[in-house]
C-alpha cells in the first residue's frame, strides 16, 4: 500500500513485530516501517476495542501506539533499530485477572 | 421571582438544577477560565468512608447525598441523554502503613457506633483484600472496603448539569465576571465586568474561591481558602480496577487517575517531587502500573472552609441571599440538587442545616 518515494538504500535493519520478522531502511520510524510492511492497524483501543493505526505521523495524535520493552510509545516518534521487538499494546502481559 | 446563582461550577449548577426542578426561575452567572475552577480539575469521587469522622452531621449529610446519587444521575441522563459514568458499587481505601489503617478504621468504627451500626464498612487485611482486588502489591498491608462509595466522570457531570439547566429554561451566562453585587431585601443587582446589570429577587453565592470577595457586601464571612491538589493520569488501559479508592481510580475512558496531593497554597502549578510521590504510591499499591505511561498531570485548587466542612449560610443582612460552599462538591451534588432548594426557598420541608452555618467559626 505504501511505497518509498526514494530508492531504498542498502542499509536495512531487521526487527520484529509480534511474531513477524521484518526489515526496514535504516533511519525509518517504527510507524513507517510497519506501514511499509503493509501493517496499518497497530493496535486495538483498550476500551472499545476499535482498530487504530497512525494518523498524523508527527507525534500529535497518539493513535500509532505500540509497545517496546513493555512501555507504550508512539511508533511515529521511535526510530526502528536492528533487533527491535515491537509488540501490539493490547498484547502486553495479561495475567489471569485480565490486568496488564 | 428570579434567583441569581453566582458561580457555574458544580455547586452553583447543582443548586440551579434543583431550583429549576422546583419550578423556580434561575439565572446562573459564571466567570471565565482564568478563575480557579475546582469543578474542572477534581478527582470525581462520590466518597463517603471517612468523611466527617469527627463531625457526624457531615457524615450523615454526605451519606444522604450518596443515597440520592443514583436517582440524580438517572434524572440527568433522562433530561440530557448524557451518561455521566456514575458507579456506586463501593470503594476500597488502600494502606501501605499499618498505623494509618488502624487509625482510619477507628474513625469509621466511631461513626458506625454513632449511627447504631448503620454505617457499612469492612477492614480487610492483605490476603483478604487480595481476594477482592488481586492486583494489589506486597506493600499493601490492608484496606477498607465500603459499599457506600462510588465515582463519576466529573467533566461529564458538569456538562450534563449545564445542558439540563438550559433545557429547563434556566439562563446560563458564561464568560460573565461579576464585579459588584448590590444587595437589598429580595432585590439584588449584579454588575458584570462588561457593565451589564442583572436583577433578581434572591441570590445564591456559589462562586467557589471567588465567593470570599463578595461575602462582606452580602452579609457573609465567606471564609474560604485555596488548597492545592495535584493529579496524574495514565495512558488508557484495559479495565482492571473495579473499585475506586480515595487516591487511585480507573476512569470510564480507561486512564488511571492518581492523586490528589494536598498543599496549603493557592498556586495551581504542578511540581515534580509531589508528582513522584503520587506515582510511587500508585506503583506500591498496583505494581502493574510500573511501566505504564503518564499522559497528563495538573494542579487544581480546592475550596476550603476553616474546618473543611460545607458552609450553608443565610445572609445576616438581606432576605433571600444564601452562601453555599463545600470541599466535596461532587459527592454533595445530589444533595445540593435535591435538598438545598427547599432551604434556599425557605420551605418548611428544608433540611436543618444550622450546624453548617458560619456561626460555628465565631464561638
Ligand atoms: C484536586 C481536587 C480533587 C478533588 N476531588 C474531589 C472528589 O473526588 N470528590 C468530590 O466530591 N470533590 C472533589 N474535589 C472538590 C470539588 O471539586 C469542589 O468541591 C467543587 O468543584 C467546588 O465547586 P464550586 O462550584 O464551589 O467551585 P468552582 O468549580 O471553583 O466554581 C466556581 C465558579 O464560580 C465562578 N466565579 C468565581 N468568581 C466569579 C465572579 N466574580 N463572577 C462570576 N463567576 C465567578 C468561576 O468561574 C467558577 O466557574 C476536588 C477538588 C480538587 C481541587
Ligand atoms: S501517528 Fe500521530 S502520534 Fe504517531
Amino acid at each position: 500500500m505504501f511505497d518509498p518515494l526514494e530508492p531504498q538504500g542498502t542499509n536495512q535493519v531487521q526487527f520484529q513485530f509480534e511474531d513477524r520478522q521484518l526489515s526496514a531502511p535504516q533511519g525509518a520510524t517504527v510507524a513507517s516501517a510497519l506501514l511499509g510492511a503493509g501493517i496499518t492497524a497497530f493496535r486495538d483501543t483498550p476500551v472499545s476495542g476499535a482498530a487504530r493505526g497512525p494518523f498524523c505521523l508527527m507525534g500529535a495524535c497518539y493513535d500509532c501506539l505500540v509497545s517496546i520493552n513493555g512501555v507504550t510509545v508512539q511508533a511515529c516518534m521511535t526510530p526502528v533499530q536492528d533487533g527491535l521487538q515491537v509488540k501490539r499494546v493490547g498484547s502486553r502481559q495479561v495475567d489471569s485477572e485480565g490486568a496488564v | 421571582m428570579t434567583t441569581l446563582v453566582i458561580g457555574g461550577g458544580v455547586v452553583g449548577l447543582s443548586v440551579a438544577y434543583g431550583l429549576l426542578k422546583q419550578g423556580a426561575q434561575v439565572t446562573v452567572i459564571d466567570g471565565s477560565d482564568t478563575d480557579a475552577r475546582a469543578s474542572r480539575g477534581n478527582f470525581g469521587l462520590v466518597w463517603i468512608q471517612g468523611k466527617g469522622a469527627k463531625a457526624p452531621h457531615y457524615a450523615a449529610w454526605s451519606r444522604s447525598s450518596a443515597k440520592l446519587w443514583q436517582g440524580f444521575a438517572k434524572d440527568l441522563k433522562e433530561a440530557t441523554g448524557i451518561d455521566i459514568a456514575f458507579s456506586q458499587i463501593g470503594g476500597v481505601e488502600y494502606f501501605t502503613d499499618a498505623d494509618a489503617l488502624a487509625q482510619d478504621a477507628a474513625g469509621l468504627q466511631g461513626l458506625q457506633d454513632h449511627f447504631d451500626g448503620d454505617y457499612p464498612f469492612e477492614v480487610l487485611e492483605h490476603s483478604r483484600l487480595k481476594q477482592l482486588v488481586p492486583e494489589i502489591g506486597p506493600k499493601v498491608v490492608g484496606g477498607i472496603h465500603s459499599p457506600m462509595d462510588g465515582h463519576v466522570n466529573p467533566l461529564l457531570l458538569l456538562r450534563a448539569l449545564s445542558v439540563a439547566v438550559q433545557q429547563m429554561g434556566g439562563r446560563l451566562q458564561t464568560g460573565a465576571k461579576v464585579t459588584e453585587i448590590a444587595g437589598g431585601d429580595r432585590a439584588y443587582t449584579v454588575t458584570l465586568e462588561t457593565g451589564e446589570r442583572i436583577e433578581g429577587n434572591a441570590l445564591v453565592l456559589a462562586a467557589g474561591l471567588g465567593s470570599a470577595e463578595y461575602g462582606a457586601d452580602l452579609g457573609f464571612d465567606a471564609p474560604v481558602r485555596p488548597q492545592q491538589g495535584q493529579v496524574l493520569i495514565t495512558e488508557k488501559l484495559p479495565f482492571f480496577l473495579k473499585y475506586p479508592s480515595g487516591r487511585i481510580r480507573q476512569v470510564n475512558e480507561g486512564g488511571v487517575q492518581i492523586g490528589a496531593s494536598k498543599a496549603e497554597t493557592g498556586a495551581d502549578s504542578t511540581d515534580l517531587p509531589t508528582l513522584q510521590d503520587l506515582a510511587r504510591y500508585a506503583v506500591d499499591v498496583f505494581p502493574l502500573l510500573e511501566h505504564v505511561q503518564l499522559v497528563r498531570s495538573w494542579a487544581a485548587l480546592r475550596v476550603m472552609s476553616p474546618d473543611g466542612l460545607p458552609i450553608y449560610q443565610r445572609s445576616t443582612k438581606f432576605a433571600g441571599a444564601h452562601f453555599v460552599t463545600c470541599h466535596s462538591g461532587i459527592t454533595l451534588a445530589a444533595a445540593h440538587a435535591g435538598l438545598l432548594p427547599d432551604w434556599i426557598q425557605d420551605r418548611n420541608t428544608a433540611p436543618d442545616l444550622s450546624l453548617f452555618s458560619e456561626s460555628r467559626f465565631n464561638v
